[in-house]
């Protein structure tokens, strides 16, 4: 018996349990040909108008569907719920941000072969949810005009997370005096080459290009996989 | 603060593999925290040192190393630390970089075992 403890290499992920769902449920999304999308941004910015919208649009032309995350209540699901898309609230409890494991799990008894888009909002937060895979096709970041066009350099690791930012309450920009070039600065500072798009819920400014832009994603992305 | 579910997850993996390989008592766990992990360093040692109350792992010691970002810069066809994680460019060249090499990590590289 020696009193000297003895080094073992492990070299594995903390979160491989998260990581492995986060595959799996990638492989079921592709299989039942739907395009995944998560939200994610501080409390606040937008991200239930912004999806309420989405949904409104797109319900009249596809089959969409919604998982909502917050700690509690079931208010934004029952908002969402107004455009006529399937809608499920996941209740987080004291947990801070979206696991792949609540993904699985509210998407349990759902025939995913019919959708065409699942969007998945996080619990509202810039920082927790940027170590967690849930999975998604493609995972949009947030800004609303009213919070400062410094944002990105604060909460760096989340726009690193993510592929396409969101401006949104562009309603707003001209009153708060928000200052575009700044705000794409920092982005581009953090996630160089970042394609940001520009929207505002309540006038619906931007909305045809983002829709535009799913599309084409939605397109690319099935291509990529009948190659 | 989701440096809470993060130890959790160390202490389940690490017990897991404790547990597989025979290990009679972990003293240390060895972790690489990248910079872009949005992990912060003290909230997941405090965070560490609550989860173990009361577990295998009770007063075993985390040990972190900070991984710097490192991005390829395709100008200078050379592997470069990022000066600061708010601005993602080559330090020598200025070109923004969108190829990050590290800086990701979050991950257990090693155990000390007490026999």
């Amino acid at each position: 018996m020696s009193a000297e403890p003895r080094l073992v290499e492990v070299r594995k992920n903390v979160l491989k349990q998260n990581d492995l769902i986060a595959r799996g449920l990638r492989e079921r999304f592709r299989q039942a040909g739907v395009f995944v999308v998560s939200l994610v941004s501080s409390p606040g910015s937008g991200k239930t108008a912004f999806l309420e919208k989405i949904l409104t649009l797109l319900h009249a032309r596809c089959r969409v569907a919604a998982l909502v995350g917050d700690l509690a209540t079931e208010n934004d699901a029952e908002r969402l719920a107004r455009s006529k898309a399937r809608v499920r609230q996941i209740t987080t409890g004291t947990v801070c941000h979206l696991e792949a494991a609540m993904i699985q799990k509210a998407l349990d008894d759902w025939d995913l072969t019919q959708l065409d888009f699942l969007f998945v909002e996080n619990v509202g937060n810039l920082v927790c949810p940027s170590s967690y895979d849930l999975g998604e096709n493609l995972r949009f970041v947030l800004l609303s005009v009213t919070e400062g066009e410094d944002k990105p350099l604060k909460y760096p690791a989340i726009f690193d997370s993510a592929d396409v930012a969101i401006i949104t309450k562009m309603d707003l920009a001209e009153a708060v005096e928000f200052n575009e070039q700044a705000a794409n600065t920092n982005i581009q500072a953090v996630r160089p080459g970042m394609h940001v798009l520009k929207v505002s819920s309540k006038t619906g400014q931007g909305m045809d290009e983002f829709l535009d832009f799913l599309e084409t994603q939605r397109n690319r992305s099935r291509a990529a996989i009948a190659v | 603060m989701h440096e809470l579910s993060i130890a959790m997850s160390i202490i389940d993996m690490v017990e897991e593999e404790a547990a597989t390989r025979g290990y009679a008592r972990i003293q240390a766990v060895h972790l690489r925290l990248g910079l872009l992990c949005g992990v912060v360093k003290d909230a997941l040692l405090s965070s560490y040192e609550m989860a173990c109350a009361s577990t295998p792992l009770e007063g075993s010691s985390l040990l972190i190393e900070e991984v710097p970002v490192e991005v390829f810069c395709s100008k200078c066809n050379a592997r470069k630390q990022v000066a600061s994680i708010q601005w993602i460019a080559c330090p020598a060249c200025g070109t923004p970089t969108p190829e990050v090499v590290h800086g990701r990590e979050l991950e257990v590289v090693a155990l000390e075992i007490k026999e």
